[in-house]
């Protein structure tokens, strides 16, 4: 498989630089990125529809769970990378073969966890298990096992309203893989009164104040031995009309290894998880980066001069221009580094009516109506370029995380 | 029209129980009153300030998880708006109350052909929500259009 896999990155490699731009106009430069293929810290990623054919701009990964200290493992495909949250997350029903030791609280009750995402929330109970991905490996890694049935969420983690995503059909996918710029998916809050860890006696969850970092479900990337200080998420750049499937590398350590070095990136460091952006003489602070945003999601109609999709067509909340439309953006890290972002939002309504297409770079959406606007670089962004994703407190050769570099 | 008064009598009450320390869910702020209002930051263990902005009052609640709420209140006592930004979602069953469950059903209503995560953008004809954001810093709004006082524009909320 991996020969194969060199074989056609290096005739994608060859075929672009014969082409000189690869498709869509993703990145500003015409140089193709290139996307490390062999080493024990690189796992191979997919653009692709998932495990139910359904997805737009998402890119999934295997990763493989062990019940601590045994050989006892399970290999779970179609999980979501998502450089927008932190930790690991595995649907219950996923996991067919492997049985993980649930976390308890010191009153001997289970504990579980709510977390909310942007439109969607996952509930479940806070398992155990060592994590291997490509040669790294993480033992007791606290991971959330995501189910409706093994407890009930409590009015309080249902109160966002939004869908709870804890099934294949729901999440459209096996898992998420959280590795952004935090170790823990709560941090110090949750030692605080937090609806987001709960106890499970038998009369039902409740919330508790007392989840301490190390018991918190964690980014896995920070617990391996080795390439532990961040990731790199690289993607090939894909044609205007959109692709199928696009495959490429999550890469483990930043700067430890002969194939994580930052080379001539620019780091962007965002303290508060957010950089801002300037577009059209305006500055935009709570821009971000975020591989498990499906688009580009930027400002309103008004702003931008796009079109937004009917919200009864195929494309609710997108953006669907009468032509396809370039933009250029600057962000600037909290470090004044800066750099000009240059993209373009194609109809989305046209880009999905093509049933077999999975990524595409040019697909963007409507991030606000009101203040605050803000830019979400979501995964198109990542297309053609080697986003760096430092974790917080993680010194590398680009200064001490957090930040992003590419 | 005559059921957010009806529900008012109902807030009315139900502020009193839970100023009386009673452990009852307290009631809405969205189409709500003043005293709904002091439900909510109870609700929240908040610290409020108001601020005079014309044809309306804001009142900001700052809650205990960092996150801060803005309602905004007509000169004749309802509250016609809501906003909210910070690192954690308020509780929009109770800031939204009477209209939780509306949003609720627009919010996990299938839209759309293919898998996404983007921020939401409901625009039913008596109620508009808006949920932008990440993991960490949340921001959002809802309001009626129907109730916006007189030269109160919708981009005046946020």
């Amino acid at each position: 498989m991996r020969d194969i896999r060199i074989f056609v990155t290096l005739t994608a490699s060859l075929i672009c630089a014969f082409l000189i731009a690869c498709g869509g106009g993703s990145s500003s430069s015409t140089t193709p990125n290139t996307i490390a293929s062999t080493g024990s810290n690189v796992a191979p990623i997919a653009v692709n529809g998932g495990p139910t054919g359904e997805y737009a701009d998402a890119a999934f990964a295997s990763v493989t769970v062990c019940v601590p200290g045994t050989s006892n493992c399970q290999t779970i495909d179609g999980v979501l990378v998502d450089t927008g949250s932190f930790g690991l997350r595995i649907l219950s029903s996923a996991l067919t073969t492997v049985s993980l030791p649930q976390q308890k609280a010191s009153d001997g009750n289970a504990v579980a966890e709510c977390l909310t995402f942007l439109a969607s929330y996952t509930w479940g109970p806070v398992q155990t298990a060592d994590v291997q991905i490509a040669g790294e490996k993480a033992s007791s890694v606290p991971i959330q096992v995501l189910s409706d049935t093994d407890f009930t969420a409590p009015s309080s983690c249902t109160s966002s309203g939004f869908q709870s995503a804890d099934t294949i059909d729901t999440l459209g996918a096996n898992g998420i893989l959280g590795v952004g710029l935090a170790a823990q998916d709560c941090g110090s809050p949750c030692l605080a009164s937090y609806d987001q860890y709960y106890e499970c006696p038998s009369s039902g969850c409740v919330a508790t104040g007392n989840e301490t970092l190390a018991q918190q479900v964690v980014n896995p990337v920070a617990m391996f031995a080795t390439d532990n200080n961040g990731v790199i998420v690289e993607l090939p750049a894909v044609s205007s009309g959109g692709e199928p499937s696009v495959s490429g590398s999550l890469v483990f350590g930043i700067g430890t290894q002969s194939n994580n070095g930052l080379g001539s990136t620019t780091v962007y460091t965002a303290p508060e998880g957010s950089f801002t952006t300037t577009y059209d003489g305006q500055s935009y602070p709570g821009s971000f980066i975020d591989s498990g945003s499906n688009g580009y999601f930027f400002l309103d109609s008004s702003l931008t001069g796009l079109t937004s999709c009917g919200n009864s067509s195929i494309a609710p909340g997108f953006y669907c221009p009468a032509n396809t439309t370039s933009f250029k953006a600057t962000n600037q890290g909290n470090n004044a580094a800066s750099g000009t972002v240059s993209f373009s939002i194609a109809d989305a309504e046209t880009l999905f009516a093509n049933q077999g297409d999975s990524a595409f770079g040019n697909l963007g959406g409507v991030s606000s109506n009101s203040a605050p606007f803000y830019f979400d670089w979501g995964l198109p962004f990542f297309f053609g370029r080697n986003v760096f994703v430092a974790i917080v407190g993680a010194s590398t050769p680009g200064g001490t995380g957090p930040y992003w570099a590419y | 029209m005559a059921q957010p008064r009806a529900r008012s009598i109902v807030c009315n009450l139900m502020a009193t129980l839970i100023i009386l320390g009673t452990a009852f869910p307290a009631c809405a702020s969205l189409g709500g009153d003043t005293a709904s209002i002091q439900a909510d930051q109870t609700h929240m263990q908040g610290t409020r300030t108001t601020k005079s902005a014309g044809a309306y009052e804001v009142h900001e609640i700052q809650a205990a998880t960092g996150t801060v709420v803005e309602e905004y209140l007509s000169q004749d006592g309802k509250v016609f708006a809501v906003a909210w930004h910070g690192p954690r979602l308020p509780d929009l069953r109770q800031l939204l109350g009477g209209y939780f469950e509306q949003y609720r059903a627009a919010a996990q209503s299938p839209s759309g052909m293919r898998m996404v995560h983007k921020p939401i953008m409901i625009a039913l004809p008596g109620l508009v929500v808006q949920i932008g954001g990440h993991i960490g810093a949340f921001s959002g709004r809802a309001y009626v259009p129907e109730t916006l006082p007189a030269g109160v524009r919708a981009e005046d909320i946020q």
